[in-house]
C-alpha cells in the first residue's frame, strides 16, 4: 500500500515543492519527530523532577519557566511530544485499518452486513465528535490509552465512509469485471484488484487528520479525561497552567507545541490538497 | 502606421489602433494580441477569423475592459471618437451593455444558473435604465423575448436557464444584448456550441436584428465559411496580428496571404464529394513563442529567408481597403476561387 | 422536493433511536464505577449503603432492563436524574442550553461573516498579500487549541490590557436579569437593563471570537476555492458585459452560486462549534451544556453524560436536516429531482 502511494505521490510533488508553506510544514514535523526520538538528550532537565523554585518566569536557565512543582516547562514540553505524536499516529492508524476494513466490506457487499456497518457509521457520525469521545473516555476511565480508544471509536467511521465510496467506484471498473468473469474469489478480487486503487485519498485524509487528532487528544486531557498527572502531556499541562492563570508561562510552552505541530500538519495537508484539487490553488 | 479606410458614408463606430494585450506570468509579459488595427462602421458586419488562441477573442474583451486582471493592455480603442482604454471603470460600465453589447460562445454557461431568465434580462435593462419600474421592465423583457422569437414568453420569463435548450438560451443572450438598444454587438463564436440546424437559425436571427436595428456587428469565429454568407468585411487574425483584411468578396476572390488561402482551402465544399479535406500543416505557435519575422513562416509553403528575419509590412492591394501582411502579397500566384486553389 | 423532505423526516426517528442506543451502550462499557459519584468514600465499604444506592439508582438491574427503562422513560421526557446535582437531567440541560446556544450563535455569526468576507477578499485579490494573510489566518484557526488561545487571550486582553471583561456571562457585581429566554443579551434588553446588556455583549466577545475563529478559517477556504471556480465561469463575463459593477458581479452573480456548499459547511461547522463550545465553556466558566458535560464526565455522572450526548446528537441531526431543506430552496436545479 505504501508502494502504491509512493507511485502516486512521487511525481506530483516535484512541482509543489516550491511552496514555502509545505516546506515549512515538513520542517516543523521533522523537528518534532526528532524531539520525540531524542527527547532525553535534547531536554535540558528531567521532566518529572523539581529542578528549581516553583513558578519561576522564563529565564536563561528555564526558557519556558517552571511550573507549580518547580519542574522545567521546556523539558516537560519536549517530553510531551513522546505522548502526543505516538498517540495521534496510533489513533489514525487503527482508525484507518478498522474503518477501511469496514468500508471495504460495506462497499463490496451491499447485503445485510454492509448496510448494518453503514448504519453504525451514520449514527456515530451523527454525534459531535468531542461529546462522543468525552462520553466514551469517561466511561472507560482516565488514562491516555483509554483516551486513544475513545478517539478511535469516534474516528473510524470517517474512513469507513471514504473507503466505501472508493470501493463502490473502483468495483465498476473493467479490470474488476474481468477478474470476476475470470472466476477470481471475492477475497482475491477485493484485496488484489480493488483495494490497491483505493488508498490514495485515504492516506491523504489520514495525513491531514493527524493534526486534528492531536488537538482532540490534548482537549480530552485538558478536561481531565486523558493523561493523568504527572504525565507531561500538552493538554494536561495547559490544564495545570489554567489553575495558575497568572503564571502564564506554564501553559505557554505546551500551547506553542500543540500549535506548531498541528499547524505543521495543516500546512502539509493544505499543500497536498492544493495538488490534488488544483481549483483551490 | 498604415490605416484601413472605411467607406466615407459610414463613420467608424469603433476604431482600434495598435491594440496589444499581454499576460503577466512569472515576471514576464507574454503577448497574445500584438498590434491589431480595425474599424467597424455603423450597420456593418465585420468578421474576425482565426484559430483558437490567435488572440481574436481576448482582443475584443480587452477593448471593452473585460480582460483578466493579469492582462496588460495598450494601444487605442475609440468608440465614436471617445477613447475607451483610459476610461474610468465606472464610465466603462455605462458603455458596456448599453452602447456595446456582447454575446458568448457557450449559451449553457453564459447565463447565470441561479437566476430566472426574466430577472437576468430585467437586470440588463435596469442597470442602464434605472428609471424603469418593475412592471415596465417585465413588459420590455417580454417584448425582447418575442423579438427573438421565443414562444410563450410570459412563461419562459419565470424559468431558469437549465429549462431552456441551447438555441433558446442563445436567443435569450441575444435578447439581453439588444435590450438597451446598443450601437455595436460583439458576438464571440455565437453558434459554435450549437447543433448544426440551430446554428443557421441563430445566424439568420442575428443578421435580421442587425439589419433591423442598424447595429454594427463583430462576428468572431474560427470558421471562415460562416463569414462568407454573413460578413461585409473580414479580418484574418494569426498569432495576435491581422494578417489580411478585405471586403468579403475580395477576400474570397483574391486572397493575398498564404494563411488566408489555407483557411479558404480548408472550408468543406458541398460540390465536392470524397477527396481529402485540405488542412494547413503544423499547428499555431503557443502564447509567447511566436517565431521571429513573419509568425506564419514555419507553416508557410511560400516562405523565404526574409520571412524568418523581417516582420512583413502591410501591403495595400487595389483600392478597396484590401491589406495583406505578407512579404509576397503581390507576388503570390493567381487564385482560382472556383477551385479554391492556386491556378496552375 | 416534498417527497425528499418527507423521506428525510421518516428516517429521523430511526436515527434518533440509533443515537439514544449508541449513547446508552457506549457509556456503559464502563470500567469506572458510577458508585463513586453516588456514595461518599468512607461509605463505599459499607455494603448496606452500597446496595441501597444501587437499588435507588437502578444499577442493580441488568443492562437490557436498564436500556428498556431508559428508552421508555425518555419517551415520557425523562432523561433520569443526575447523580451529582440530584435534579432531573432534562431540567439541568434546559437550564444550561440557552447559555450554550447564545455562545454558539454568536460564534457562528462571527465565524460565518468573517469567513465569508475573508474568503471573498482572498478570491478576488488572489495571490496577493490579502490572500496569503487569509490563508495563514485560516490555518491558524484550525490549528489553535481553543482552550489555550482562550486562556492566552483572557490573560492578554482581560488581565494585562483590561480591554475586555474576564470569564462568565455578565459582570458578577450586577444582578442578572430575570431569565425569560435564557439568552443573557436578550434578557437584559427585555429587562431594559442597558448596562447589563453592554456587559453581556462584552462578555460574549472573547469566547465567540475564540470559538468562531476555526469556523471562519474553514469557511474562508471554501468560499475562496468556490469563488475562484465561479468567477472563471462565462456568466460572470456576461454580467460584466452587461455593465454590472464589481459588487453586483461578486454578490449577486458569483456568491449566489456558491451558497449551497457554503450552507453545507456552515451546518457541518455546527458540530465543530458544539465540540469547541465544550472547551470554550470550560475556559470561560460559561454555565452552558459544555461545562455541564465536562463536570459530568469528570464525576462519572452517567445519566448526565448520556443526556448531554443525546441532546448534542439531536441538535446536529436537526441542523443537518434544516440545511438540506435550505439547500433545496437555494438551488433551483435540485428542485426538479
Amino acid at each position: 500500500m505504501i508502494a502504491t502511494a509512493r507511485l502516486y505521490l512521487r511525481k506530483p510533488f516535484a512541482g509543489t515543492l516550491a511552496s514555502p508553506m509545505l516546506l515549512f510544514g515538513v520542517a516543523v514535523i521533522l523537528f518534532w519527530i526528532v524531539v520525540t526520538l531524542f527527547a532525553d538528550h535534547i531536554a535540558p532537565y528531567e521532566p518529572f523532577e523539581m529542578v528549581a523554585r516553583r513558578l519561576q518566569p522564563p529565564s536563561w536557565q528555564h526558557w519556558f519557566g517552571t511550573d507549580a512543582l518547580g519542574r522545567d516547562v521546556l523539558s516537560r514540553t519536549l517530553h510531551g511530544a513522546r505522548h502526543s505524536l505516538p498517540i495521534a499516529l496510533v489513533v489514525v492508524i487503527f482508525s484507518v485499518v478498522l474503518g477501511s476494513a469496514a468500508g471495504a466490506i460495506a462497499g463490496y457487499r451491499d447485503g445485510l452486513v454492509g448496510s448494518a456497518i453503514m448504519r453504525l457509521v451514520d449514527v456515530t457520525l451523527s454525534f459531535p465528535p468531542m461529546l462522543l469521545a468525552m462520553a466514551v473516555a469517561a466511561s472507560l476511565g482516565p488514562g491516555l490509552g483509554n483516551a486513544a480508544l475513545a478517539m478511535i471509536a469516534v474516528w473510524w467511521p470517517v474512513y469507513a465512509r471514504l473507503m466505501r465510496a472508493q470501493v463502490l467506484e473502483v468495483r465498476e471498473r473493467e479490470h474488476v469485471e474481468a477478474a470476476i468473469a475470470g472466476g477470481a474469489g471475492n477475497a482475491r478480487i477485493l484485496l488484489k484488484h480493488i483495494l490497491p486503487l483505493c488508498w490514495t485519498p485515504i492516506l491523504i485524509s489520514a495525513t491531514m487528520d493527524l493534526g486534528q487528532v492531536i488537538l482532540l487528544a490534548a482537549s480530552l486531557s485538558f478536561i481531565g479525561l486523558g493523561a493523568t498527572p504527572p504525565t507531561p502531556e500538552w493538554g494536561s499541562m495547559i490544564s495545570d497552567g489554567a489553575a495558575f492563570f497568572y503564571n502564564w508561562w506554564i501553559a505557554f510552552g505546551p500551547g506553542l507545541a500543540i500549535v506548531s505541530v498541528v499547524l505543521g500538519f495543516n500546512f502539509i495537508g493544505d499543500g497536498v490538497r492544493d495538488y490534488f484539487d488544483p481549483r483551490s490553488r | 502606421m498604415m490605416q484601413f479606410s472605411s467607406p466615407a458614408s459610414h463613420p467608424p463606430l469603433l476604431r482600434v489602433r495598435d491594440l496589444r494585450v499581454g499576460f503577466r506570468k512569472h515576471g514576464q509579459v507574454l503577448e497574445a494580441v500584438r498590434g491589431i488595427d480595425l474599424d467597424i462602421a455603423r450597420g456593418e458586419v465585420l468578421g474576425i477569423v482565426g484559430e483558437s488562441g490567435s488572440g481574436k477573442s481576448i482582443g475584443m474583451l480587452a477593448a471593452l475592459g473585460l480582460a483578466p486582471p493579469n492582462a496588460v493592455v495598450s494601444g487605442s480603442v475609440q468608440y465614436l471618437g471617445e477613447e475607451l482604454l483610459t476610461k474610468p471603470r465606472r464610465e466603462m460600465r455605462r458603455i458596456r451593455g448599453a452602447k456595446i453589447a456582447m454575446i458568448f460562445q457557450d449559451p449553457l454557461s453564459s447565463l447565470n444558473p441561479t437566476m430566472r431568465v426574466g430577472d437576468q434580462i430585467i437586470e440588463a435593462l435596469r442597470l442602464h435604465q434605472p428609471q424603469m419600474n418593475a412592471r415596465q421592465a417585465t413588459q420590455r423583457a417580454l417584448e425582447l423575448l418575442e423579438l427573438v422569437s421565443i414562444p410563450q414568453p410570459d412563461r419562459r420569463l419565470r424559468q431558469f436557464p437549465h429549462e431552456f435548450s441551447g438555441g433558446m438560451r442563445q436567443r435569450v443572450m441575444i435578447a439581453m444584448a439588444v435590450a438597451n438598444g446598443p450601437d455595436l454587438l460583439i458576438a464571440d463564436e455565437p453558434t459554435t456550441a450549437l447543433d448544426v440546424t440551430v446554428q443557421s437559425q441563430i445566424m439568420r436571427m442575428l443578421r435580421e436584428l442587425q439589419a433591423k436595428l442598424g447595429l454594427g456587428l463583430v462576428l468572431i469565429t474560427h470558421d471562415l465559411g460562416v463569414l462568407a454568407g454573413h460578413a461585409n468585411r473580414v479580418a484574418v487574425v494569426y498569432s495576435g496580428q491581422v494578417v489580411e483584411q478585405a471586403d468579403v468578396f475580395d477576400l474570397f476572390q483574391n486572397p493575398r496571404h498564404p494563411y488566408t488561402r489555407g483557411l479558404i482551402a480548408s472550408i468543406p465544399k458541398l460540390t465536392e464529394s470524397g477527396g481529402r479535406l485540405y488542412s494547413i500543416a503544423g499547428s499555431p505557435p503557443a502564447l509567447g513563442r511566436f517565431p521571429p519575422g513573419c509568425a506564419f513562416h514555419p507553416r508557410c509553403e511560400r516562405a523565404g529567408d526574409i520571412c524568418q528575419q523581417l516582420a512583413p509590412p502591410k501591403t495595400t492591394i487595389g483600392g478597396s481597403g484590401h491589406v495583406s501582411a505578407c512579404h509576397f502579397a503581390n507576388a503570390l500566384p493567381e487564385w482560382d476561387s472556383a477551385e479554391a486553389r492556386v491556378k496552375e | 422536493m416534498s417527497h425528499y423532505i418527507f423521506r428525510r423526516l421518516v428516517a429521523m426517528p430511526f436515527l434518533v433511536l440509533g443515537i439514544v442506543t449508541m449513547a446508552f451502550f457506549l457509556t456503559t462499557v464502563t470500567k469506572g464505577d458510577p458508585l463513586t459519584a453516588l456514595v461518599s468514600e468512607q461509605q463505599l465499604n459499607n455494603p448496606e449503603v452500597v446496595a441501597a444506592a444501587r437499588q435507588r439508582w437502578g444499577l442493580d438491574k441488568s443492562l437490557p432492563e436498564r436500556y428498556v427503562t431508559y428508552v421508555s422513560n425518555l419517551l415520557h421526557g425523562d432523561m433520569g436524574t443526575s447523580f451529582v446535582t440530584k435534579r432531573p437531567v432534562l431540567t439541568d440541560i434546559a437550564a444550561r442550553l440557552p447559555a450554550t446556544l447564545e455562545l454558539v450563535i454568536a460564534a457562528m455569526l462571527v465565524g460565518t461573516t468573517s469567513g465569508i468576507v475573508l474568503g471573498l477578499l482572498a478570491a478576488y485579490y488572489r495571490d496577493s498579500a490579502v490572500d496569503q494573510i487569509a490563508r495563514v489566518f485560516a490555518l491558524l484557526g484550525s490549528s489553535l487549541p481553543v482552550f489555550w488561545i482562550g486562556l492566552a487571550l483572557l490573560f492578554l486582553l482581560s488581565v494585562h490590557f483590561q480591554i475586555l471583561p474576564g470569564p462568565g456571562r455578565i459582570d458578577p457585581r450586577m444582578t442578572p436579569p430575570p431569565p425569560i429566554t435564557g439568552l443573557m443579551t436578550v434578557d437584559t434588553l427585555l429587562a431594559g437593563d442597558i448596562d447589563g446588556f453592554r456587559s453581556a455583549v462584552s462578555h460574549l466577545v472573547l469566547p465567540s471570537l475564540v470559538l468562531g475563529w476555526a469556523v471562519a478559517g474553514t469557511i474562508s477556504r471554501l468560499v475562496r476555492a468556490n469563488m475562484l471556480d465561479v468567477m472563471a465561469k462565462e456568466f460572470i463575463l456576461t454580467a460584466r458585459a452587461k455593465g454590472a459593477g464589481e459588487l453586483r458581479v461578486v454578490f449577486r452573480h458569483a456568491f449566489r452560486n456558491i451558497l449551497v456548499p457554503v450552507l453545507t459547511l456552515i451546518s457541518y461547522s455546527f458540530a465543530y462549534l458544539i465540540t469547541g463550545a465544550v472547551l470554550t465553556e470550560a475556559v470561560f466558566t460559561w454555565p452552558g451544556m459544555g461545562s455541564y458535560a465536562v463536570q459530568a464526565a469528570r464525576s462519572l455522572d452517567f445519566p448526565a453524560i448520556i443526556g448531554v450526548t443525546i441532546v448534542g446528537g439531536m441538535m446536529f441531526l436537526v441542523t443537518n436536516l434544516l440545511t438540506d431543506i435550505a439547500y433545496v430552496i437555494a438551488n433551483p436545479r435540485v428542485r426538479l429531482t
